[in-house]
């Protein structure tokens, strides 16, 4: 009996914590096999958000550490300009990229670390129980925008953090991509590997934006909520290649 | 032909696995497994065909495709 499809040695078998069809715990998985790929489980080290995500390191095989909230890519700088020759990399929700975090994400991709962010959208901040995110989707109901997000009354816009660091120069690579279905989380899979490949051959910042299901925020089942990413998200956030070397 | 296999125990019910198995092989159980869900099993009127849809979706990582040779295949339809 020959395996086509087995379960990372990246990824620990342990439960995840994480709601039933949370898109966390597939990229995950993901992250591992692309770790197992590339063959650097023992030179990489992960740096894991505050959001659902904080207990990332529970489930990776490799080295991690956890920053306060927002701070993943400062934590990142340092460990990469201590140990230059590891892969490292953050994984952030939008709230903790694109909120909190926004200062230390937009110096270290100017700055040009040689560093990888994995950037789960998930429209919403998770973990603290559904508040509106930067990403947001206009009309979308949070917890605190219960009539739906109004760029007229002062909730701005959906904020395209990965079209805005595609801008500069010390940035090489910049992908979004979806879960939303067997064939785009192979090609998920394959923008990782890309985005942690410019990093080994020292091109400067990648990232990779990745539309995550969230169905206990949204209030869909699983299935609806993969559809919801494919109807809705991918209008303000069309997947595709922002910028390669 | 190929084989899957779940650990049910794992399994979260999500169901995800079985709305994208192209050829039905998945469905719900009708018992409950030790968390108190009904889980994924396989349905022994369809046969895997080891596209993998399954275990891409899975966010427990909890299914396993394994690819059999014709000479497994034979058996299991004996
Ligand atoms: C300094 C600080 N401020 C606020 C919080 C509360 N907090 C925890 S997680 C979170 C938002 C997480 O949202 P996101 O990054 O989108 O991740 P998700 O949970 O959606 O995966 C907030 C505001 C905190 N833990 N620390
Ligand atoms: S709240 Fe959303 S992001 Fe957090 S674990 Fe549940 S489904 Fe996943
Ligand atoms: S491998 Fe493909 S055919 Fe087999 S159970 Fe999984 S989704 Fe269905
Ligand atoms: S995708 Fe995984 S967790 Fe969801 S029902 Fe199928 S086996 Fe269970």
């Amino acid at each position: 009996m020959s395996t086509q499809y087995l379960r990372p040695s990246s990824l620990r078998h342990r439960e995840t914590h994480y709601c039933p069809g949370c898109g966390h715990g597939i990229l995950h998985r993901i992250v591992s096999e692309v770790i197992d790929e590339l063959d650097i489980r023992r030179t990489t080290a992960a740096v894991a958000p505050v959001g659902c995500a904080v207990v990332a390191y529970n489930y990776w095989n490799f080295d991690c550490s956890e920053a306060a909230h927002g701070r993943a890519l400062a934590v990142a700088t340092g460990i990469k300009r201590v140990s230059p020759d590891l892969c490292v990399f953050t994984y952030q929700g939008d709230g903790d990229l694109a909120s909190i975090g926004l200062a230390e994400t937009v110096h270290a991709a100017n700055r040009g670390e040689r560093l990888t962010c994995i950037f789960v959208n998930n429209a919403c901040y998770g973990m603290t129980g559904g508040q509106m995110a930067p990403t947001s989707l206009i009309g979308q109901k949070t917890a605190t925008t219960p009539c739906g997000r109004t760029p007229d009354t002062g909730e701005g816009w959906p904020l395209k953090i990965s079209d805005l660091l595609a801008q500069l120069p010390g940035v090489c690579f910049v992908a979004r991509c979806a879960l939303s279905s067997p064939k785009e989380i192979q090609d998920t899979a394959r923008q990782i590997k890309t985005a942690f490949q410019h990093q080994l051959d020292k091109r400067g910042f990648s990232l990779v934006e990745v539309l995550s299901p969230c169905p206990t925020i949204w209030q869909k089942n699983p299935v609806e909520a993969m559809a919801w990413i494919d109807t809705e998200m991918k209008k303000v956030f069309p997947p595709g290649i922002l910028k390669t070397p | 032909m190929a084989k899957i296999k779940i650990n049910t125990d794992q399994c979260k019910g999500c169901r995800l696995c079985i709305h994208f198995c192209p050829v039905h092989h998945l469905r719900i159980s009708e018992e409950m497994n030790n968390k108190g869900v009904l889980y994924a099993c396989t349905d022994p009127h369809t046969r895997c065909i080891g596209c993998g849809y399954c275990y891409l979706v899975c966010p427990e990582s909890c299914i396993e495709v394994h690819l059999l040779e014709p000479s497994e295949t034979k058996k299991t339809h004996t």
